[in-house]
């Protein structure tokens, strides 16, 4: 697969299986397409070449067995919806088009959020939440979902230590049950001892298997050390060259 | 034809100052008994207004009520030239159906423009809304001075559709404009769960089979309808106002979508309703400046007067909070020296004196056993995290001053256990004066 964004390619080439009932870190440099990668997957940006299958079929026709968590800041947090109201969204789909949310998916919901430890916040506006607080309303809406593959763009980023570990719990409780977990991962650190399987990326694949496998000083110093030069120039041009500018 | 529409082509000075109603005039009128024509103008406003709130509530959460206001001056070029087509075909140019399909028609035309526009070219959606805005407009503006410069003076009441005029309304056109506008209120309560999610997450929404372009289109037509059917009431200049201020005043009074989307409709309706009614009883004063008037005067009142979000709520809390910084500040030092007395300004003494920390108005007078208690406490808050910088967050201790003038004011029980627990699991003792505990 390859992705294209403001039709300057982010993602090379990027091939990659993920093992079912793991939990898979994908790590990389800023701007290495950790986002775009999750994004594409779901359909998000349009692949510019290759196909995404989940289950041998397309991602159209896997959608109930799919959650996802997108980052924090791509919202609005002063929009007016409770905490609860949020995790309803994670049951929109199975409730259907124009129908309206019933009591018993509220319960749902407040169940989910009770698992994030929220249940005292449920009609809080989001607003008034903290930003952990924030992330496992958002996590709670996953989890409502429940699916059987989880996307997480970096769920962990600015979140205080107890949210943290509540993630972590979640994410284990999840493998437990045979699901499988893709996290877009910034913490090297935490790599080992959260996640099973890790997938470095820095436009390409630079590396994907199992952590104790990949992990090695020599894989992370392809990662970060700077983009290839080469791919980083090809991707300038072909921009400039769709945008109609000279291409030198 | 009506009398009304052709003398209002060009008003004099005289005609320009209505008649004052008698209270029994205006008593019939709100109460809808004024004939069978008024009524119909009355409730059709009303019903306008609901619907502008409650999908204008949906264009502000979509962050879409600029286009709107694209949208609607983009319709007079579809009139105009819905009227000239018309006309040349040997048709009644002046059918209100056919002139609102025009409408319609370069409405639709006008938001395309935006959109080719913006993907198409680097320019901003702001600088994209302003241009096709204006030339639309203008373009409208031409054909209108064409139209009346050859045309008899059945055009005239072409003018309606740019300042809106409910005076010159039959009830035909009455039962159209609230017809469309129900339905447009209808549809956007049944899509109330699908648009609400496309515009708090775009990207989720889409990845649970809600994709925001379909919702965005909804919302688009849902403007359209809106905004069509309030040409001739509230004219293409000002019926954007419908759709964005009953949201923004309702806005100040709640946080969550189902009460603002009702206060919306209802600020909307009381708008409509308040505007056709005026129109009617005053047959010169344009409906829709009032029905403006009437959702700005609610929007200015709930600015300053809501409770927790309006702007007096804000200025008192703020306030409330530099007075408790002052007083704590006062009691600190005054505890920690008593023999020092700086200067105080009455109001802070008066203050201190009131709420019992001291017992006389004197700058030299004594702290009383409470205002003893709350310095010792804003001054063991203010060592606790003094400390906690220092030992904690390797903060020199030359730096800490500021931020702990700070902070030390709104720290609550919670904070200061925290901070206790954490400055004795770093190995560092509490300083002896903190060994106490806060009574």
């Amino acid at each position: 697969m390859t992705v294209a964004y403001h039709r300057k390619p982010v993602l090379w080439d990027v091939d990659y299986d993920a093992p079912p009932g793991s939990l898979v870190a994908i790590v990389g440099p800023n701007g290495a397409g950790k986002s775009t990668f999750i994004k594409a997957c779901l359909g998000l940006i349009p692949a510019a070449a290759g196909t995404v299958e989940f289950w041998g079929k397309p991602y159209k026709h896997a959608r109930a067995k799919i959650g996802y968590v997108p980052q924090r800041e791509t919202v609005d947090w002063d929009f007016p919806v409770s905490a609860l109201d949020v995790v309803c969204m994670g049951l929109y789909r199975k409730i259907g088009w124009f129908k309206p949310v019933r009591k018993i998916h509220r319960a749902a919901a407040m169940e989910s959020l009770d698992r994030m430890g929220l249940a005292d916040y449920a009609n809080r506006q989001i607003a008034q939440l903290s930003g952990g607080q924030q992330q496992r309303v958002f996590l709670a809406r996953a989890l409502v979902q429940n699916a059987d593959l989880y996307f997480m763009d970096e769920p962990f980023a600015g979140v205080d230590a107890a949210t943290e570990a509540a993630i972590i719990d979640v994410l284990r409780e999840l493998r437990k049950q045979g699901k499988t977990v893709i996290v877009v991962h910034h913490d090297l650190q935490t790599v080992p001892t959260y996640f099973d399987h890790a997938m470095l990326l820095n436009m390409r694949i630079v590396a994907a298997g199992p952590v104790s496998e990949i992990f090695t000083d020599e894989n992370l110093h392809k990662t970060y050390g700077g983009r290839l030069t080469l791919l980083a120039e090809a991707s300038e041009a072909v921009a400039r060259a769709q945008q109609g500018q000279p291409t030198k | 034809m009506n009398p009304t529409l052709a003398q209002s082509v060009t008003p004099s000075l005289k005609q320009v100052h209505d008649e004052m109603p008698s209270l029994r005039e205006v008593f019939d009128t709100v109460t809808l008994q004024s004939g069978f024509n008024t009524n119909a103008v009355i409730v059709a406003a009303t019903l306008l207004g609901i619907a502008a709130g409650i999908i204008g509530a949906f264009a502000l959460l979509r962050k879409r009520s600029l286009t709107a206001d694209a949208l609607s001056h983009a319709t007079l070029p579809g009139i105009t030239s819905a009227f000239l087509i018309a006309s040349a075909m040997g048709l009644n140019a002046r059918s209100l159906p056919v002139l609102l399909l025009g409408a319609t028609i370069s409405g639709i035309l006008g938001v395309v423009c935006i959109h080719l526009i913006l993907t198409y070219t680097r320019l901003r959606e702001d600088a994209a809304i302003g241009i096709v805005l204006s030339v639309f407009f203008g373009i409208g503006v031409v054909l209108l001075s064409v139209i009346q410069s050859t045309a008899t003076s059945s055009a005239a009441g072409l003018n309606h559709f740019i300042y809106g005029q409910t005076a010159a309304m039959l009830t035909n056109d009455a039962i159209l404009m609230g017809a469309i506008a129900l339905i447009a209120a209808v549809i956007a309560i049944l899509a109330m769960k699908e648009i609400t999610i496309v515009c708090f997450n775009e990207s989720f929404a889409s990845v649970t089979g809600i994709p925001a372009s379909l919702i965005d289109g909804l919302i688009l037509a849902l403007i359209v309808l809106v905004t069509v059917s309030g040409l001739q009431a509230v004219g293409l200049i000002l019926i954007v106002a419908m759709l964005i201020i009953p949201p923004a005043a309702a806005r100040f009074w709640t946080d969550r979508v189902r009460m603002l989307i009702i206060l919306s409709a209802l600020i909307g309706a009381l708008s409509g309703f308040v505007g056709a009614s005026v129109s009617a009883l005053l047959p010169r004063k344009p409906a829709g400046a009032v029905i403006v008037l009437c959702a700005g005067s609610i929007f200015v009142i709930s600015m300053l007067a809501a409770p927790a979000r309006g702007v007096i709520a804000q200025l008192i809390r703020h306030a409330r909070l530099r007075l408790r910084i002052a007083i704590d500040h006062t009691l600190e030092s005054k505890y920690e020296y008593p023999e020092q007395h700086k200067k105080r300004s009455f109001s802070l003494r008066a203050f201190l004196r009131v709420k019992g920390y001291t017992d006389s108005l004197h700058t030299t007078s004594a702290l009383t056993q409470s205002g003893i208690a709350r310095g010792r406490r804003v001054r063991r808050n203010h060592m606790l995290w003094e400390q906690y910088l220092i030992s904690c967050a390797d903060i020199a201790p030359s730096h800490v001053d500021w931020s702990v003038d700070q902070v030390e004011h709104i720290l609550d029980e919670d904070l200061i256990t925290r901070l206790e627990n954490e400055i004795r699991a770093s190995g560092h003792h509490l300083d002896s004066n903190l060994q106490e505990t806060h009574s």
